[in-house]
């Protein structure tokens, strides 16, 4: 699979508030960001930071007050609500922290659930949930419910659904927060392998400062405003990815 | 067929609210089915009381029906004989008839002299034997038979009355009519206070009207013939017949067609003032009311007759019907309106247990039509579950109901009726309120579904 260069997303000049009875509090505020693609990108920041906003701007649940929001090279502002529900369908996967599996369905069935709903036939339906669950470890689960299996196995569970439609990027937010440490370790592990087996970029929030390690770009948060951001494999790209990296860098 | 398997399983995830709403569905389908279903026994039972005595259509006079209660006589038909001759005779209705036969109807006065007694009565003269093979009509089943009419083989001056007329003239004794209470000052008396004879002599005046040869009381019937002059029979009252209603029960009297007509006409060309048509089947209605408006045109041009019937000639029948209908209508309306906020509800309570699903879906790429189908599914698996459930229990219930020998007195019936559900076999009312549940059951559940689609996503993955 060749790297695309074009950058996953870019936000520029994107503000967003809530009203919380009749007072506006702003939560993200002139926000200049490029996700690089193909890379393993954390949010990091305290509660209260804007890193779930921000998130949700970026997996395009959201929408700004200001500014504009470009996903997989497209400005999704104008797009309509079933437009954005398609494109949310091919383009981005979402891993949640409480995992937000289906309780219904097994985890054979919540992996295959994205690609019913895209139309995927049977068999390649068939073929691509073996070939997840197997790349999560839990082929020998597929016909469990997720109430029968343990938090870390759901979280993997959400990771093979995420990846069900070969999406550009992934968002999770604070995947491992409900997850005891080792746990949560073996999840970032799986996720990290995943970003690299296929080539996705990710984009996850956490508080926790040991995910940093994990990270190939880590992206500062405080108060709604970006205060740094580090890029430490940016070596690894393709030159005219990194041209197209530092040009959104110089803007902002 | 991934919305129809998370559907069923979402409603098995929570099984007793969905149970209680399958029950309440389940009750409300049965409920308006057995209603539905004793509001078409009622409605049978009265077409065959009424197709049995007075046929599917009459011929009659134009006016007979509005002014022939003032003078019968007048708009009667002549010729009758060859009209019954020509309809049975025709090629296109011949075939399609079960039963064509005369009345006459007239009014008149009944006296018992020997009681010092009378009273005005409608007399009707009709075939006894064809009576009786009306009789036999039962298009719809229906397990009981019409009483035998006691006039067939009876003699030429026999006559049937009514209970009423039996009891205001004073022949219950006689007829051996019970339930029949006589009044304060006609109580007997134990003779205790009189002397032995006495009170044989106050015997043999009781007020009972004197036996013929056979033993049968006989009355007297007085009648406007047809030059005006008054005519008067006498006749063998043979039989009493409780009629349903207390007015039509002191003014029935029936006696033969023939004696009617020597009444009536005397000497002159005797006419009827009715010709019954009673049909194999009710659906051939129509196309034998046409086909005898051809026939009059042709075999009566001069003669103003027109074809009723037997809705037009019973409107107490129409407005029964109506009225069960409208009973129907409310009821199914009252049971609609508790599925609609029994199913409802359900579905609220579903959307909002699960808000987190709804934005996990909408963020996975789940159109907003797409979550509504999720719930309007559910809505109407719960109708179909609960209203063909619910026919079914209709019809158990109906079988065994029916099984059960349960008899009861209709209004205008004279005599107690089985008290039947007839489900089995109604398959428009089967259908039309299956069909209606599941409607109201997907309706039910389409504002919740549409509340549910328009979740702002980032709320409802929030929600807890």
């Amino acid at each position: 699979m060749g790297i695309d260069l074009e950058p996953v997303a870019v936000l520029s000049g994107v503000s967003k508030g809530y009203r919380l009875d009749a007072v506006d509090v702003p939560v993200l505020r002139g926000i200049e960001l490029l996700v690089r693609p193909a890379q393993f990108t954390v949010l990091l920041g305290p509660s209260g930071s804007g890193k779930t906003t921000l998130l949700n701007l970026v997996g395009c649940i959201d929408r700004p007050d200001q500014g504009q929001v470009m996903v997989a090279g497209r400005d999704v502002g104008p797009m309509s609500d079933d437009e954005l529900a398609d494109f949310r369908a091919r383009n981005i996967g979402f891993i949640f922290q409480n995992f937000n599996l289906l309780p219904v369905l097994s985890a054979y069935e919540n992996v295959e659930y994205p690609m019913l709903v895209a139309g995927l036939s049977a068999k390649s339906r068939d073929n691509r949930v073996g070939k997840l669950l197997k790349a999560v470890g839990l082929e020998d689960r597929a016909r469990n419910l997720p109430g029968q299996l343990s938090g870390g196995q759901r979280q993997r569970v959400a990771i093979a659904r995420a990846l069900a439609l070969r999406p550009k990027l992934v968002i999770a937010d604070e995947p491992t927060a409900n997850l005891d440490s080792r746990t949560g370790a073996e999840i970032l592990s799986l996720m990290r392998h995943m970003q690299r087996r296929y080539g996705i970029s990710f984009l996850f929030s956490s508080h926790d400062r040991a995910v940093i390690g994990a990270a190939d770009d880590t992206i500062m948060l405080m108060d709604g405003e970006i205060r740094g951001i580090r890029r430490r494999a940016a070596q690894t790209l393709v030159p005219e990815a990194v041209e197209a990296v530092e040009a959104v860098e110089d803007h902002q | 067929m991934i919305d129809f398997s998370l559907a069923v399983r979402n409603l098995l995830r929570n099984r007793r609210r969905s149970f209680a709403t399958f029950i309440a569905l389940v009750i409300g389908s049965s409920s308006i089915l057995l209603f539905g279903g004793y509001r078409k026994n009622i409605e049978y039972t009265m077409q065959t009381a009424y197709v049995r005595g007075g046929g599917h259509l009459q011929i009659q006079h134009r006016d007979l029906f509005l002014y022939g209660s003032g003078n019968a006589v007048k708009y009667s038909i002549g010729g009758y004989e060859d009209l019954i001759a020509a309809i049975a005779a025709d090629a296109v209705l011949g075939p399609m008839v079960s039963v064509v036969s005369p009345t006459l109807q007239f009014g008149g006065v009944a006296s018992n002299a020997s009681a010092n007694v009378s009273l005005t009565v409608v007399g009707l003269g009709i075939v006894a034997a064809d009576r009786n093979r009306m009789r036999a009509w039962n298009e719809f089943n229906l397990p009981e038979d019409s009483p035998y009419f006691a006039l067939e083989g009876a003699a030429a001056d026999a006559a049937v009355v009514g209970h009423g007329v039996a009891r205001v003239l004073m022949l219950c004794d006689a007829l051996g009519v019970t339930d029949c209470p006589k009044p304060v000052d006609e109580q007997p008396n134990t003779g205790e206070d009189l002397p032995a004879d006495i009170a044989l002599l106050a015997g043999r005046d009781a007020p009972e009207a004197k036996g013929g040869a056979s033993g049968r009381p006989r009355v007297e019937l007085l009648a406007s013939s047809i030059g005006g002059a008054p005519n008067v029979v006498s006749l063998e009252i043979v039989h009493a017949e409780r009629q349903g209603f207390k007015e039509l029960d002191e003014l029935y009297l029936m006696l033969q067609f023939a004696q009617a007509q020597r009444l009536v006409y005397g000497r002159a060309t005797p006419k009827a003032t009715a010709i019954m048509v009673q049909l194999k089947h009710n659906a051939q209605l129509e196309p034998a009311r046409d086909r005898l408006k051809t026939l009059l045109a042709q075999h009566a041009p001069g003669q103003s007759l027109n074809v009723l019937d037997f809705r037009e000639l019973n409107p107490f029948f129409v407005q029964t019907v109506q009225m069960f209908d409208a009973i129907f209508g409310f009821i199914f309306v009252l049971i609609a309106s508790i599925v609609l906020f029994t199913v409802g509800n359900t579905m609220s309570t579903a959307v909002m247990e699960r808000t987190v699903e709804i934005g996990t879906l909408r963020a996975m790429g789940l159109r907003q039509r797409g979550v509504q189908r999720l719930f309007i599914t559910e809505g109407m698996l719960l109708g179909i579950a609960g209203a063909v459930s619910g026919a079914l229990t209709a019809l158990v219930v109906s079988i065994v109901v029916n099984r059960l020998g349960l008899t009861w007195l209709p209004p205008g019936s004279g005599h107690e009726l089985p008290l039947l559900m007839r489900v089995w076999g109604e398959t428009n009312t089967i259908v039309g309120t299956t069909l209606g549940l599941i409607v109201i059951g997907a309706f039910s559940a389409w504002w919740p579904a549409r509340r549910a689609s328009r979740l702002v996503i980032v709320d409802a993955l929030r929600h807890v």
